[in-house]
């Protein structure tokens, strides 16, 4: 590993909060020219914070930040990126109805008498495409992308601002394994190229590859500095989460039984009305998870959504226990015995603006004993709320309270809660533990054994490839719409996997 | 604006259907009652004035049958076939329709023969400042401010322009009259201001800044109408002069196209000069950005809230301008709403052109073309069972073919990403 | 100071509104000023021609009677996710029918216990027609509501005035005035004066019972959750399995029904006949009064209120002060200006929302 030169990067004594969130407190961190450091920490720690003020998108409460030893003051991110600072956010930030060559030009345009000139920067952006090894089409539309090329033009777009302290928020989380063999590759290159890199992530495994120096982050301060070469993996984990913890849920054994969910032959449209889950087949059994593994954008989300009856099946089948479910509306399909927790559960699974009791009865609200005709009867309501929040152990200020105003955690276990405490034939899961700290994510896995071993069919989709290894029972790899393999948990191993992950067969 | 997306597709494919059958009703109505209702003498539409004038002659009965057949298969192809030669029919339909409408109230009327020539030109006279206004939400709107409120800034352009005339110099034209202009176009920005004062930076919903703008303009003008204008007995003041483009205003048959007041010339510029900023220009390049993806136009160093405010203030100006259209350019007084929903209009104008300029000037065209027509029908003493068309009907034709053209057209449109929602600086 | 301080923040939800309208008359008070008027003079004989004698505040609380209708359909709406502006052409569509309804010869010498409901039920159902098709473009081809609802206005402003003013043919319009009105209700059919003289007549409890009922139906029923989902995440409604288009053409339709009542009750109480141009602008100051209210079914009858006040002492101000009655648009355009989402007051007053968690 490269020794460390001059710091180029100095962080000390930040504090940031949010109104009831203390984000960072007093957090101290510095980058050496030519290193990787990673940021490590889990969901929450608060390492986004940290960068987004180092990048100029927050302004810290207290604390200074030191640019090759300058102490700076940035009021946006125009002044980081003129400091040489880059970032790739974990969430692209990139404009879909523009072109690769547009992105990577915005805010840093040349222009001759207020025309733009694309010219230079086409062939500005040829050379980097070159000299790091980034390939792209300047002029496809990056909407029209897939999620590794959109990650090459967010790299593009920092090296074409000539940044030399590059800050990469979690980039491999939408990265199949072999991209992110390939991704910290480049990131090597990149800092052989003279660059300095913040890597900030929740991935030990990516931190023992990468890593020169490791700041541990925990509920917003500083847990420990250390080095790959003086720790382990497990003295990480214990650092990031402040207990020990084994991350292998004890998942026993299943015993499967019949088979309770058939899907044959499915094909669903995505909103742009382009076939996103193609010919898709699989079946799922009683007391069994059925694992999906895929990169997402697969057709993960219109899969689930045509199951939960949200979204139209234009041809195909899907039965359950022999029956049809086509053509009926959600609300059919959850009384049928279905049960979903949706990706997205700002989104779709639960009302923010509504009180956490309202939520635990989002879809059966019109049911005895939660309303009498038309007329809703909120003591029910309030009765059955309290019940759910002592036994999934929802922390909440009480049960009238918005659900917008929980943790993520807590709200994911509103979800949990009100589609586990009720009889369920089959449970749709889709990413389920997305953005939850380890304690809640130890808490679903542990929910969704136990209602397996209860004989319901688990259908889980996720794209965490580690989380379905886990978990499922049988794994399934989704590839451009279609089961391109399934296999028994024992047979399934992260390099095969990963492979038919990211090329659809075996044969690499 | 949330539309529920799921069926998104569903309906699109719905909608040639639905489509195609409303199609084959109409044809089948045409061809049944209206036929062989109309008379079959032959009848003339003329290109033109004079004896040698270019004219087409047809039967009124004859030629409906055989629009008529046209709808029918096309609608029907429609309903159970798909795909790009289904849409060119129903596309070509539609100007079969609109070729009906025009033969029909030629043979419901005493006349013999009209002159098309005024009818197009008329079009656009009138859809220019629906197209004016069409451009001044496309501004705001591409930056991803929502624009209920070009009526609003249109009034105010047109009831504050013609109060700074009248003040000036009491309507006598010269050069307050430009002047006035001036005042217009800086009044739609005023009121542009506002809204984005509300919705840029106080995050009040997009569409109650454009309403409140909207009402603040009506007070706002009838007030000064009965306070200054009605005491200065202002009411028929010089308007701007007509020019003509030596040259091309001497072209047979269209020439008249070229000899029109300044306003309306500056339609098309406008036009050009706004497509030409959009796309090529780095300050185009950033609205497109900021109505798109806010944030990553952020952390690339754009200042979101200082483009989206010369977005929409840009806009303003321009509805100012078309308000100026109204009030100095073509009827030289203010009558209080005098704009009479033409802001409104030009929204759905602007979503038939998917928020891109060309189309947008198309779309508002053919609102134009509306209204024209409308005008033209009641000019020719239409009688329909024995009694005059009544003029509210036609009155009503843009707005219906609004309805029309919304319910028909936004499946297919997707406005900008980040259109309608306020924009929070993080931290 | 710091209860002080706290307590100020605290009174938000009254306190907002309050300064809104204070702030609007001072806005308007330049407006008066610059005319070469007296602001003092101009609002006193507003505030005397509103509530300067029983006979007074009985045309205010008149005045104020069809706003709460429509205000009530904007804000029902609202809560629905839809915005509404289509009250204008709702409230003349159930206004048009009543009268329409009300003059038809085989009802005639019916009692007024059958004919004012069926002249009501008349008003509701126009309302309710006008107000479905903009909610079935919307959930159908998703037309945006607001457009189709102007649109819709325009269309019934020009289908009235027609159908009023026609004289060849006759349509509706009562010959035996020179002014385009409707023929008159049989006096059985219309609703009783409460103030001999005025035109505060019993549409008010209707309107009262209304906003109770709305008030009820959205926090107790299960059709209000369902519409107070829809409204505020859709994609959630789906989720949980409710059917997103009807419960949105349903309270699309629901909201020109309120409306429609309204005309109804203003066409059989305070007119007993129509004129086509009586409701002009109606749905804009009903966007107002709901926003002022916070779209909260019983704020609005305040917020109603203070709109009958300005629109019946504004001639009175006009008399003393030599002020157009336009000056009443003025103060309610601000009005709304400053209630808008009330961040323009929060800001001027220095009044923060209260902390709203960010995550982070």
């Amino acid at each position: 590993m490269t020794g460390a030169g001059r710091h180029v990067l100095e962080v000390e004594g930040i504090t940031k909060t949010f109104p009831g969130v203390v984000a960072n407190r007093s957090v101290s961190f510095d980058l050496a020219e030519g290193e990787i450091h990673c940021l490590l920490g889990e969901n929450g720690a608060g390492k986004t914070t940290l960068m987004n003020i180092v990048f100029g998108l927050y302004r810290p409460d207290e604390g200074t930040v030191r640019v090759r030893g300058e102490e700076v003051s940035f009021s946006s991110s125009a002044d980081a990126i003129a400091a040489g600072i880059g970032m790739v956010h974990q969430h692209f930030q990139l404009v879909p109805t523009l072109t690769v060559l547009e992105n990577v030009v915005l805010g840093a345009e040349t222009v001759r008498h207020g025309v733009l000139e694309l010219a230079s920067a086409r062939r500005t952006l040829a050379d980097l495409s070159d000299r790091y090894g980034l390939p792209v089409d300047p002029d496809a539309l990056v909407g029209d992308l897939s999620v590794g090329i959109r990650q090459r033009v967010e790299l593009l777009k920092a090296l074409y601002r000539d940044a030399d302290i590059l800050i990469l928020d979690e980039p491999t989380a939408v990265l199949t394994p072999g991209e992110v063999d390939e991704f910290l590759s480049t990131v090597r290159e990149l800092v052989g190229m003279g660059k300095s890199i913040v890597f900030i992530t929740h991935k030990l495994r990516e931190v023992s590859q990468v890593a020169d120096r490791i700041t541990v982050l925990r509920n917003g301060e500083v847990v420990g500095r250390t080095t790959p070469a003086e720790t382990s993996e497990e003295e990480l984990a214990a650092m990031m989460v402040g207990r020990q913890v084994s991350f292998t849920v004890d998942v026993g054994t299943s015993d499967p039984g019949e088979v309770v969910l058939e899907v044959s032959g499915l094909v669903v449209d995505d909103n742009r009305g382009h076939a996103a889950v193609r010919d898709c087949s699989f079946a799922v059994r009683a007391g069994e998870i059925f694992g999906i593994a895929g990169v997402e954008g697969n057709g993960q989300r219109e899969l689930v959504e045509a199951l939960a009856g949200m979204r139209p099946v234009v041809a195909g089948d899907v039965r359950l226990r022999g029956r049809s479910l086509l053509g009926l509306d959600p609300r059919r399909i959850a009384e049928l015995g279905v049960g979903h927790i949706p990706e997205d559960r700002t989104r779709h699974g639960l009302i923010g603006a509504f009180s956490v009791a309202d939520n635990l009865v989002l879809n059966r609200y019109h049911r005895p004993p939660f309303a009498r005709g038309l007329v809703r009867r909120r003591s029910e309501v309030t009765a059955h709320a309290e019940e759910l929040v002592a036994t999934f152990d929802i922390r909440t200020p009480g049960v009238d309270v918005p659900a917008a105003q929980l943790s993520g955690g807590n709200q994911q276990k509103v979800v949990v809660a009100r589609e586990l405490s009720r009889p369920l034939e089959v449970l749709l899961v889709a990413q389920p533990t997305r953005g939850l700290d380890v304690g809640s994510i130890e808490f679903i896995h542990r929910r969704l054994v136990e209602i397996r071993d209860r004989g319901t069919a688990v259908v889980l989709v996720s794209a965490e490839l580690d989380e379905v290894l886990a978990l499922a029972d049988t794994v399934g790899v989704l590839y451009r719409g279609r089961i391109v393999a399934s296999m028994p948990a024992a047979e399934a191993d992260r390099h095969r996997v990963g492979l038919l992950m990211a090329t659809g067969s075996e044969a690499a | 604006m949330t539309a529920p997306s799921l069926r998104r597709r569903f309906v699109a494919v719905d909608r040639v259907r639905a489509l195609g059958a409303i199609y084959v009703v109409f044809g089948l109505v045409l061809l049944m009652r209206v036929a062989p209702a109309l008379p079959d003498d032959p009848e003339r539409f003329l290109f033109g004035t004079g004896p040698d004038a270019l004219a087409w002659t047809f039967r009124p009965s004859t030629t409906t049958v055989v629009i008529a057949s046209a709808l029918v298969t096309f609608g029907a192809l429609a309903l159970v076939r798909s795909g790009r030669l289904v849409s060119g029919g129903l596309v070509l339909g539609g100007v079969l329709a609109v070729v009906m409408l025009l033969v029909a109230s030629l043979a419901l009327s005493p006349n013999k023969s009209t002159n098309l020539v005024p009818l197009f030109i008329q079009s656009l006279r009138l859809g220019s400042p629906i197209a004016l206004g069409a451009l001044a939400g496309m501004w705001s709107e591409r930056s991803g401010v929502v624009n209920i409120g070009i009526e609003g800034m249109m009034l105010a352009g047109a009831g504050i322009g013609f109060v700074a005339y009248a003040l000036l110099n009491g309507g006598a034209g010269g050069l307050p009259l430009y002047v006035a202009v001036l005042v217009a176009v800086a009044a739609g920005g005023l009121f542009a201001a506002l809204h984005s004062l509300m919705s840029v930076t106080l995050g009040t919903d997009q569409i109650v800044s454009g309403v409140a703008v909207n009402l603040l303009a009506i007070g706002l003008t009838s007030f000064l109408r009965s306070q200054v204008l009605v005491p200065l007995n202002a009411d028929s003041a010089t308007t701007l002069p007509e020019l003509s483009i030596p040259g091309l205003s001497s072209l047979p048959i269209i020439g008249d196209l070229f000899s029109a007041k300044p306003i309306f010339f500056l339609t098309f510029v406008a036009f050009g000069a706004s497509a030409f900023v959009l796309t090529r220009t780095r300050w185009g390049l950033r609205v497109r950005s900021v109505g798109e993806n806010p944030h990553a136009a952020e952390t690339l160093g754009v200042d979101v809230m200082r483009v989206r405010y010369q977005a929409v203030i840009l806009g303003g100006c321009i509805a100012g301008l078309a308000g100026a259209q109204f009030s100095l350019e073509t009827v030289g007084s203010f009558d209080d709403l005098m704009t009479n929903g033409t802001g409104f209009i030009a929204l759905a104008a602007l979503i038939f052109g998917k928020w891109r300029p060309w189309p947008v000037l198309a779309g508002s065209m053919f609102f134009g073309f509306a209204r024209a027509l409308g005008v033209r029908i009641q000019l020719l003493n239409v009688e329909v069972a024995g009694f005059p068309l009544p003029s509210q009907f036609l009155q009503a034709v843009p707005y219906v073919v609004t309805m029309v053209v919304l319910a028909g057209a936004i499946g297919r449109a997707i406005p900008p990403a980040a259109i309608g929602r306020p924009y929070r600086r993080p931290g | 100071m710091t209860t002080i301080r706290a307590t100020y923040l605290r009174m938000a939800p009254v306190s907002v509104p309050i300064l809104a309208i204070v702030t609007a008359l001072a806005v308007a008070a330049v407006a008066v000023l610059a005319s070469g008027s007296d602001p003092l003079v101009a609002y006193g004989a507003l505030i005397e021609g509103a509530l300067g004698s029983p006979e007074r505040i009985a045309t205010t609380v008149g005045r104020a009677t069809p706003f709460i209708g429509t205000a009530l359909a904007m804000a029902f709406a609202y809560k629905a996710g839809l915005f509404n502006i289509g009250a204008e052409g709702q409230i003349l569509a159930g206004a048009l029918l009543a009268a329409w309804v009300g003059t038809w010869s085989f009802l005639q010498g019916w009692p007024g216990v059958v004919l004012i409901p069926v002249v009501l039920a008349a008003g509701t159902v126009g309302g309710f027609v006008w107000g479905l098709v903009p909610g079935v473009l919307k959930a159908r081809t998703g037309a945006h509501e607001v457009i189709t609802t102007i649109m819709m206005n325009f269309i019934m402003s020009l289908l009235a005035v027609w159908l009023v003013n026609s004289l060849d043919p006759i349509i509706l319009r009562d010959p035996d005035v020179s002014v385009a009105r409707t023929r008159p209700l049989p006096e059985a059919a219309r609703l009783w004066e409460l103030v001999p003289g005025t035109k505060l007549h019993l549409g008010l409890f209707i309107m009262l019972g209304l906003v109770a009922a709305t008030a009820w139906v959205l926090d107790r029923t299960t059709f209000g959750f369902e519409v107070r989902a829809v409204g505020t995440n859709p994609e959630s409604a789906t989720y949980a399995g409710m059917n997103v288009n009807r419960i949105t053409i349903l309270a699309m339709a629901l909201s020109g029904a309120m409306a429609g009542l309204a005309g109804a009750g203003h066409v059989s109480g305070a007119e007993g006949f129509l004129s086509p141009g009586v409701f002009v602008n109606v749905g804009f100051d009903a966007i107002a009064i709901a926003l002022l209210a916070r779209a909260n079914p019983w704020g609005i009858v305040p917020a109603a209120l203070l709109w009958g006040a300005l629109l019946s002492g504004a001639p009175l101000m006009q008399q003393r002060a030599g002020m157009s009655t336009d000056l009443v648009r003025i103060i309610e355009a601000t009005v709304l200006v400053f209630i808008a989402g009330d961040a323009m007051i929060r800001w001027l007053f220095r009044i923060r929302s209260n902390g709203e968690v960010s995550t982070a």
